[in-house]
C-alpha cells in the first residue's frame, strides 16, 4: 500500500538547553500522521542540513530560544541552497521578536511561531505549506 | 531523472539521490522497484548487523559507538563506511512517528562515510517496517561495507531482524529490572552476540549472572529437550543453525564507549565463522529466497484482484457473511473462477 507521508525534521539549533516548544511541536505533528526525526539539542545549522538530507524532510523545523535566530536560521537556509534542497519548508518557533519577522521571511522562512501559538495553528499550516510548496 | 541518471547518481555516491530513492522504496514506488532492479547485482557485499532489545537499553548510544569504532578501527584494518537504519514504531491512532534515534547520534555528523536513516514501522510487525530489507540493499549496492540497522525495541517481537541480518546483537541492561526475565524467555534465542550496556549502573553484576545462566541454559536445550515447551523448541531450531558458535556475553559502557572494541572484535568474529561455516552464503540465500517469495506473494495476490469477476466475489463474500460458505470452502471457489 504505498503512501507519501510528509516528514519533518525537528531541530534544536544553538546553545540553549530547553526542549520542550520542540518536543511538544513534534508529539502534534506526529499526531496529526506525520513522520518526524527529532535531533535534540545543539545542533549546528551543517548538522541540521546534513540530517536534512540523508532523511529526505519536506519540512524543517528550528527552535531556538536563544536569541541567536539572526545569524542561525539565515545560515541553514543560505546552507539548503548551496545543496540546491531550498524547496525544504523551514519554519522557526521560539522567542523571536516581532522586528525580527520580515528579515527571517525575506531570507526564505516560511512562517514564525512565537510562545503563544496552538499546536493545531501549525499543523495546519505546514499541511499547507507541503501541498503548495511554492507558497 | 531517468533511471540511468539515477542508478549512476547512486553509484557515485550522490546523496540526495540516495536520500530521495529511499523514500520512493519506502513508498513502494514504481520507480524505487527499478532503481533496486537495476542496482540489484551490486548487492551482496555488506555485512548486515542488527541491534535489538528493550526500549532504553542503550541501541541507539551503541549503534554510534559502534559506527565509530567500524570508521576508525583501532585494529590495523581499512575503516568500513556505514550505513545506520533505525526504526522507530508509527502510532497505529495517527499513522505519525516519532524518529528519535538521531538524538544519540549526533557525534557522528559530518561524516562523508556514514549515513543515518530514521525510517518508520509504517503498520509492519515483527520490529521493521515492510521496507526495511530493501533499503538495507540500497545501501548495500551503493557502497556501503557494514549496515548497522535498530529495531524498534518493543521487546520479544523483534524477530524480523533474525532474517535480515548476518549477526544479531541484543542488547540489555541493568535497570531493565524483569526485562531481563522475559530476555531468558524469548529473544535470547536469536541473539549471535548479548550485550550488557549501562555497566556502570548498579546492579550489574547480578544482571550478569541472570544473563550468563540464560546463555548457558540456551546452550544446553538439547540435552533436555523433551519436545513439550514451544520455546525450548525454538531455540533448538536456531541453535542447530549455528553448530560451533557460544553467544559471548559483551558489558559495554555506551555513554563512554567503552567494551566497544571488544564488541566490535566479537562482531568480525562471527563475521569469520559465518564465512568458514558456509552460513555467511546460506543466510544470503535464505534471505532472497524470502524476499523472492515475497515477491511472489504480492504479485499473485495483485494477479488474482485484478481479473477476478467483481460479483462472484461479492456473490462469495456475502455467502461468507451470512454463514453458508466458509471462508476456506470460498477462497477456494474463487480461486477456481474460469479466467
Ligand atoms: N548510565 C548509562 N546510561 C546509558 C548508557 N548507554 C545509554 N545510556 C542512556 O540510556 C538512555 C537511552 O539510550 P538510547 O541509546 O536512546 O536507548 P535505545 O535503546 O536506543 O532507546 P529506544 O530507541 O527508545 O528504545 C539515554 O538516556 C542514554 O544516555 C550507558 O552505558 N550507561
Ligand atoms: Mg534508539
Amino acid at each position: 500500500m504505498p503512501e507519501d507521508k510528509i516528514r519533518v525534521l525537528m531541530s534544536k539549533p544553538g546553545l540553549d538547553g530547553h526542549d520542550r516548544g520542540a518536543k511538544v511541536i513534534t508529539r502534534a505533528l506526529r499526531d496529526a500522521g506525520m513522520e518526524v526525526i527529532y535531533t535534540g539539542l545543539r545542533y549546528t545549522p551543517e548538522m541540521i542540513v546534513e540530517a536534512a538530507v540523508q532523511e529526505d524532510v519536506d519540512v524543517i523545523g528550528l527552535s531556538i530560544l536563544s536569541g541567536a535566530h539572526m545569524s542561525l536560521v539565515p545560515r541553514v537556509l543560505q546552507l539548503l541552497k548551496e545543496a540546491r534542497l531550498d524547496k525544504i519548508i523551514v519554519f522557526v518557533g521560539g522567542i523571536i521578536p516581532d522586528e525580527d519577522i520580515p528579515e527571517l521571511k525575506k531570507s526564505g522562512v516560511s512562517a514564525v511561531y512565537g510562545p503563544g501559538t496552538s499546536t493545531q495553528t501549525v499543523v495546519k499550516d505546514v499541511r499547507e505549506l507541503v501541498g503548495s510548496p511554492s507558497a | 531523472m531517468t533511471l540511468k541518471n539515477n542508478t549512476e547518481a547512486l553509484r557515485s555516491g550522490d546523496r540526495i539521490a540516495l536520500a530521495k530513492t529511499i523514500s520512493q522504496i519506502e513508498d513502494q514506488t514504481e520507480e524505487g522497484r527499478q532503481v533496486l532492479s537495476a542496482l540489484f547485482p551490486y548487492t551482496g557485499q555488506a555485512h548486515m548487523i542488527g541491534i535489538t532489545g528493550s526500549p532504553g537499553t542503550g541501541k541507539s548510544t551503541l549503534t554510534a559507538r559502534l559506527a565509530r569504532e567500524f570508521r576508525n578501527p583501532s585494529v590495523d584494518i581499512q575503516p568500513q563506511r556505514v550505513g545506520i537504519l533505525a526504526v522507530d514504531p508509527t502510532s497505529p491512532f495517527s499513522g505519525g512517528a516519532v524518529l528519535g534515534d538521531r538524538v544519540r547520534m549526533r557525534d557522528l555528523a559530518g561524516d562523508e562515510g556514514v549515513y543515518i536513516r530514521s525510517m518508520a514501522s509504517r503498520g509492519a510487525l515483527g520490529g521493521l517496517s515492510a521496507a526495511t530489507d530493501s533499503v538495507a540493499a540500497l545501501l548495500d549496492a551503493v557502497g556501503y561495507d557494514v549496515i548497522l540497522i535498530e529495531t524498534v525495541g518493543a521487546g520479544q517481537d523483534d524477530v524480523e531482524i533474525v532474517r535480515l541480518a548476518h549477526t544479531t546483537i541484543v542488547v540489555a541492561a541493568p535497570d531493565q529490572g524483569d526485562d531481563i526475565q522475559a530476555i531468558k524467555a524469548g529473544i535470547l534465542e536469536i541473539a549471535d552476540i548479548l550485550v550488557l550496556n549501562k555497566a556502570d549502573l548498579p546492579g550489574v553484576d547480578r544482571a550478569e549472572r541472570a544473563l550468563c545462566s540464560a546463555l548457558e541454559l540456551a546452550g544446553t536445550h538439547r540435552t533436555f529437550n523433551d519436545g513439550s515447551g514451544h520455546h525450548r523448541e525454538q531455540a533448538i531450531e536456531l541453535h542447530d543453525s549455528r553448530p560451533g558458535w557460544r553467544p559471548p556475553l559483551i558489558k559495554t559502557i555506551a555513554l563512554s564507549g567503552e567494551g566497544t572494541v571488544e564488541l566490535h572484535q566479537s562482531i568480525a568474529a562471527h563475521r569469520q565463522y559465518l564465512v568458514d561455516g558456509k552460513l555467511w552464503d546460506a543466510k544470503n540465500a535464505a534471505r532472497l529466497t524470502s524476499m523472492l517469495e515475497k515477491q511472489l506473494r504480492e504479485h499473485l495476490y495483485q494477479n488474482w484482484q485484478n481479473r477476478v469477476d467483481q460479483k462472484a466475489y461479492k456473490r462469495a463474500l456475502k455467502s461468507v457473511l451470512s454463514y453458508r460458505v466458509s471462508p476456506y470452502q470460498a477462497a477456494i471457489d474463487l480461486l477456481k473462477q474460469p479466467e
